[in-house]
């Protein structure tokens, strides 16, 4: 029997090599590492990894082609998600760094998991097969869970863990479920046409949208999957407990990492592969992008914990990147893809604040723990009070020019009134960002803030992110220009 | 035999872990009903790749992917289920109420 062996180009997927082969390193160098010691070289093997990870992503910009057996696609769509995830990566990285000498937790798993998760976003990225994307989702999801309940000790740690695996696992089954569906439908699970198939795209095409029926159904199902992935409602429930229960360096991560990796999936997969299809899967997204505006916005004014109220807050903003998907054109890609970058910048610093005035167990999170804050540490309050306009979206900061482009999009594809939402949800939105800044600024502090401990790393990822989300604010037209180039895919 | 028949039979597994999960208290019993639904999937996956023929192989494949990355999805929840058992000496979903809204 005639057996040829496709031909492997590992160079498509190098920068996920690199962060494996760097988590897999990073696991054996600690085991040769007497207990007690130091451990700071951890974090530097794991900022290398990244490092590594970045160049070989950049490297690809440019590229346009199915690699591994049609099974992933380099085109510059992927690179421009998988540099910027890696970025958030390192931040998180230099940020736990503190985090962990403080909570006296173990580094070299926490790194791994990270790099296993950054790893599966990535792979998200530039998945051209829903084999793909399911591998990719479950890589970075199983990591996710176990950092998540990192805090081993801390009863809500495990509690946020259970949740959200248990809800990730069910969702998982109904994410596989439109996989199935959707094979059935078309025959295939590859995207694009080529390779001795047509493909999910050339399906499309080609049998000119007589019996979809079927292909509905799964597409309806595979935005369960994703819509919990990015926390849209109705699939939102776990997100304000996970988010308040895990260490809060990795609530940033997952806000910005997880949220960048599932939406660049379903650009990939609603806005270029399922276009045709539109008709269909754009009610769904619209009502969805609605009721996750509005509710994300409406219950974050009732929180009492920052960490939660920044959960309702990326709830809400994944409606508003939903908003740039729906639009389906140039305009609205290439906003999210703006939008996202930025909002993971931001909201990996106000996560970054959190961790640095939690101190020990974390239990400086409510709100009225940031009392008087301005007067005992002007510098953080400045930072949060940067990100907190940005995520509200005032002018001068990178949020603006993001809710700009992907409300624009929206305008410009004939859905004002979905903009219109959008803005009035943002307006809601403002309210509980004020109030941040209010206990910050306004209140008294009557019980003296605990001293927070506080590294030098954790200061720097603060002040990188803020100096990010204001430049960005002012100066965006380079990062915009990018992410039009980034709009080039695979197709 | 007809797919439909297979396809039902996968329709009702499906419908049966649904149930399960939202009805079950222990979170063994939840983790095992999400199995049911991924062994659904599995049987669709198959039943396609049959009646499919000449493209079928993704099918086959994507139903061993799954096997693989269920067995390490249930070793994280089990794990998950022990060190909360170790806490709290039960491991009822409806416990799990530190957080709410």
């Amino acid at each position: 029997m005639e057996f040829e062996a496709p031909a492997v180009q590992l160079g498509a997927i190098g920068p996920e090599i690199a962060l494996v082969t760097t988590a897999l390193l990073l696991l054996i160098v600690d085991a040769f590492i007497p207990e007690g010691e130091e451990r700071w070289y951890l974090a530097v093997l794991a900022t290398i990894g990244f490092g590594v990870a970045i160049i070989l992503a950049a490297n690809q910009w440019g590229e346009r082609e199915l690699q591994l057996a049609r099974m992933v696609a380099v085109d510059n769509f992927a690179t421009f998600v998988k540099t910027s995830v890696a970025v958030f990566a390192v931040l998180t990285v230099w940020l736990s760094r503190d985090y962990l000498k403080r909570s006296e937790d173990e580094e070299s798993e926490f790194y791994a998991l990270l790099l296993f998760a950054a790893a599966g976003m990535m792979l998200m990225a530039s998945a051209a097969d829903l084999i793909m994307v399911f591998l990719a989702l479950e890589i970075f999801s199983i990591s996710l869970y176990v950092l998540v309940g990192f805090r081993r000790r801390s009863l809500a740690s495990q509690e946020s863990a259970m949740k959200y695996f248990l809800l990730g696992a069910f969702s998982s089954a109904f994410f596989l479920m439109g996989i199935a569906l959707v094979y059935g439908a078309t025959g295939t699970t590859n995207f694009y046409p080529g390779g001795g198939g047509e493909g999910i795209a050339g399906y499309l095409v080609s049998s000119a949208a007589s019996d979809v029926d079927l292909l509905v159904l799964g597409v309806g199902l595979l935005i369960v999957g994703l819509g919990f992935k990015i926390a849209a409602v109705p699939f939102h429930m776990w997100t304000p407990d996970a988010y308040q229960g895990a260490p809060s360096p990795i609530t940033g991560f997952m806000a910005a990492g997880t949220k960048f990796a599932a939406v660049a999936t379903m650009l990939r997969l609603f806005v270029v592969v399922l276009y045709p299809l539109r008709a269909d899967w754009r009610p769904i997204l619209i009502a969805v992008a609605i009721a996750t505006m509005l509710l994300g916005s409406v219950l974050a004014v009732i929180q009492e914990d920052v960490k939660r109220l920044l959960a309702y807050s990326s709830i809400a903003h994944a409606g508003f990147v939903l908003t740039g998907l729906i639009a389906a054109n140039d305009r609205g890609l290439s906003g999210s893809l703006f939008y996202l970058a930025t909002y993971g910048l931001t909201v990996l610093g106000a996560f970054a604040v959190v961790t640095v005035l939690a101190g020990r167990k974390e239990r400086n999170v409510t709100l009225a723990s940031y009392r008087g804050l301005f007067y005992e540490r002007p510098l953080l309050a400045g930072a949060l009070t940067l990100f907190m306009l940005s995520l509200a979206g005032v002018p001068l900061t990178s949020g603006f020019v993001g809710k700009f482009l992907v409300f624009g999009a929206a305008i410009q594809a004939g859905y004002w009134w979905l903009a219109v939402i959008g803005m009035l949800a943002s307006v809601i939105a403002t309210f509980f960002y004020l109030r941040v800044l209010v206990v910050m600024y306004m209140q008294e502090d009557d019980r003296g803030l605990q001293p927070a401990i506080t590294g030098r790393l954790a200061n720097s990822v603060v002040g990188l992110t803020a100096a990010a989300t204001l430049v960005l604010g002012i100066v965006w037209g380079p990062l915009i220009d990018l992410a039009e180039r980034a709009t080039v895919f695979f197709a | 035999m007809p797919l439909s028949y297979v396809l039902v039979l996968a329709a009702l597994l499906f419908s049966i872990g649904v149930y399960g999960v939202l009805a079950r208290q222990h979170a063994v019993l939840v983790l095992l009903s999400i199995e049911l639904m991924l062994n659904a999937v599995n049987i669709n996956l198959i039943a396609f790749s049959a009646w499919l023929q000449d493209t079928g192989v993704p099918g086959q494949v994507f139903a061993l992917f799954i096997i693989a990355v269920a067995a390490a999805e249930v070793g994280v929840g089990l794990a998950l289920v022990i060190l909360i058992y170790r806490n709290r000496r039960n491991v009822d979903v409806e416990g799990l109420s530190l957080m709410k809204w």
